[in-house]
């Protein structure tokens, strides 16, 4: 782990300090190694997640996401490092480490042929579930399946098999969901319903899913990781990797009319780095980028007063240009 | 969890395969195709001889079975991995608490029933038999007993190559091909051939392991344990090599 504890490789294996620590530990990672060949596809993978957390999976694609994830539902084994499921290693009680999880693999596959409520009942007996008609009822009514229950999965739209898929992994009301790209594909209403049950869901499970989009992460996950050729990169909460955004609490002025004075006392402050000055149509414009992307809005307000200000806007920065720069970062 | 040990799950896979078979045309295809063929070939004038033997028994029907199974198992067994493995659904599989014994044994035990449910819709032959004489039921049951035999024979036999590729078409290929080699080792010409270049033994050690052999040992109506033995066992080795293969192979 010693390439992990590099500055620019922010990571602690246990999660992030501002994230609370206070749940019961689910998942535990521990040096989690796997080759496909000569590629070294997960590099020494080590976290823990506990009840409550919702943890954002990201990175590029072949960054080793479902490759890790494959091996924490125990359908790959690795090649060195270990995982505990709910206080099961899933090499050693792999059936009892498997039953506390579900799972929604990547592209959701199911079995086309059959209905949805045939093939719900099949994960359920498989499972063990004791009241299956009453695990149905219950899945089906939170993901919204009502409409379909007695078509087959075949005729299903891609919304709606995702649903199913997300269904399955629910049936058995697991400890820890697993889901692989969740609302790939799907329009913004699908997007937004399936995110509201992840949310809704979060209470008393830990959750981990992988996705690339970064809105999602910052509207249901309350811990981010981004990794990248099988090495985690950062471990965070969306809140503070959005504070590392090349543009976090840079404050964009719109000045009437020109007044060379102000970029120049502005820039005179320890805390700036540069003004950027530019004219456009309606006045000047001045992008004030603080050196440690501390918030400075009041006294810059206070050095502008005198001045006609047209417009004033702080940018918060984006996950998406966080997940670049680390991202790219690491793959020069 | 209601079950536990190694054959976790096999319940619930046996139930969704078995039910598989009539959720889609292939099973109705596979009976319509098989009763049509063996009816025809057992009763028609060119083929069969039943209405000239005389004799009130199933030998015609069961001289062809081992032909036309050799095509239609492996058509039964070629999606059973292979489109698990296509879709993607086999990590969906091995991600549930069912292992891989009780996965590969339950689909297995569901082509297997589906395969002598095939063979109990062929009674109309059975009533026509014991209609026009006395046929002797030892022998018929021996006969049926050789069929599902040899069903499950070839059902391992095509599991094994449908865990090996995610290509159904080439997972047949592949099965009907072994099958048939496994068939014709026990041909005279074969053992004659063998026997001239390679000696007795050799000779000996193909006949020992010819499905046709066997086959036609039980349904001359001889229950010989050995014959019954050679099918366990040889469904047995083509089963695990199967699993061995598949846990190999599922992930990539």
């Amino acid at each position: 782990m010693d390439e992990l504890s590099t500055p620019e490789h922010d990571v602690e294996a246990s999660g992030p300090a501002d994230v609370q620590d206070t749940g019961e530990v689910l998942v535990d990672v521990r040096g989690l190694v796997k080759h496909y060949g000569p590629i070294r596809a997960v590099d020494g993978l080590d976290f823990t997640v506990r009840r409550g957390d919702v943890l954002g999976f990201m990175g590029p694609n072949g960054a080793g996401k479902t490759t890790a994830m494959r091996i924490l539902t125990g359908f790959l084994e690795p090649d060195a490092g270990s995982v505990v499921m709910a206080g099961h290693d899933i090499a050693t009680e792999s059936l009892a480490a498997r039953q506390k999880v579900g799972y929604l693999p990547e592209n959701a596959p199911a079995y086309g042929e059959m209905t949805v409520s045939g093939f719900l009942e099949f994960v359920a007996e498989a499972r063990g579930v004791v009241d299956v008609p009453s695990a149905i009822a219950r899945v089906v009514a939170s993901t919204g399946l009502q409409r379909v229950q007695h078509q087959t999965i075949d005729t299903l739209s891609k919304g709606f098999k995702r649903r199913v898929g997300l269904a399955q992994a629910l049936i058995h009301d697991p400890e820890v969901l697993i889901l692989d790209e969740p609302t790939d594909g799907l329009d913004p209403n699908q997007k937004a319903m399936v995110q509201d049950l992840i949310a809704k869901l979060s209470g008393d499970k830990c959750i981990i899913l992988s996705t690339h989009i970064l809105d999602e992460v910052e509207r249901v996950c309350n811990r981010a990781m981004i990794i990248n050729q099988g090495r985690i990169l950062v471990d965070s909460t969306p809140a503070e990797l959005v504070t590392r955004a090349p543009e976090h609490n840079v404050v964009r002025l719109t000045l009437a009319e020109d007044r060379p004075e102000l970029p120049k006392a502005l820039e005179e402050r320890p805390w700036c780095d540069r003004v950027e000055v530019s004219k456009d149509g309606d006045g000047v414009s001045l992008a004030i980028h603080p050196k440690d992307g501390g918030n400075h809005l009041s006294e810059i307000l206070e050095l502008a007063a005198d001045a006609t200000l047209l417009s004033v806007e702080q940018r918060e920065g984006r996950l998406d240009d966080v997940f670049r720069a680390v991202t790219q970062g690491v793959s020069q | 969890m209601s079950q536990s040990g190694r054959f976790t799950g096999l319940k619930a896979v046996f139930k969704r395969e078995f039910k598989g078979y009539f959720a889609s045309p292939l099973g109705y295809i596979f009976i319509v195709i098989f009763l049509v063929a063996s009816g025809w070939l057992t009763v028609s004038r060119d083929f069969g001889r039943f209405l000239e033997l005389r004799q009130a028994s199933l030998d015609p029907f069961f001289a062809h079975v081992p032909w036309l199974f050799v095509v239609l198992v492996p058509a039964v067994a070629m999606r059973l991995w292979a489109e698990e493995r296509k879709s993607g659904t086999v990590e969906l599989l091995f991600t549930l608490p069912v292992t891989l014994e009780a996965s590969f044994l339950g689909k297995f035990l569901a082509g297997w029933c589906f395969l002598g449910f095939s063979l109990v819709l062929t009674w109309p032959l059975v009533w026509q038999v014991a209609r026009l004489g006395s046929p002797d039921w030892g022998v018929l049951f021996a006969g049926y007993l050789a069929c599902v035999l040899l069903a499950a024979a070839y059902l391992a036999v095509g599991m094994f190559f449908s865990a090996i590729t995610k290509n159904q078409v080439v997972a047949f290929i592949l099965g009907t091909a072994a099958s048939v080699a496994f068939l014709l080792v026990g041909l005279p010409q074969t053992l004659e051939t063998v026997g001239r270049y390679l000696g007795g033994y050799a000779e000996q050690v193909l006949l020992s392991l010819s499905l046709s052999d066997h086959f036609e040992t039980l349904t001359r109506g001889l229950m010989e344990l050995g014959s019954i033995t050679f099918f366990i066992v040889f469904t047995g080795t083509w089963l695990v090599c199967g699993m061995l293969a598949l846990d190999r192979v599922k992930a990539s």
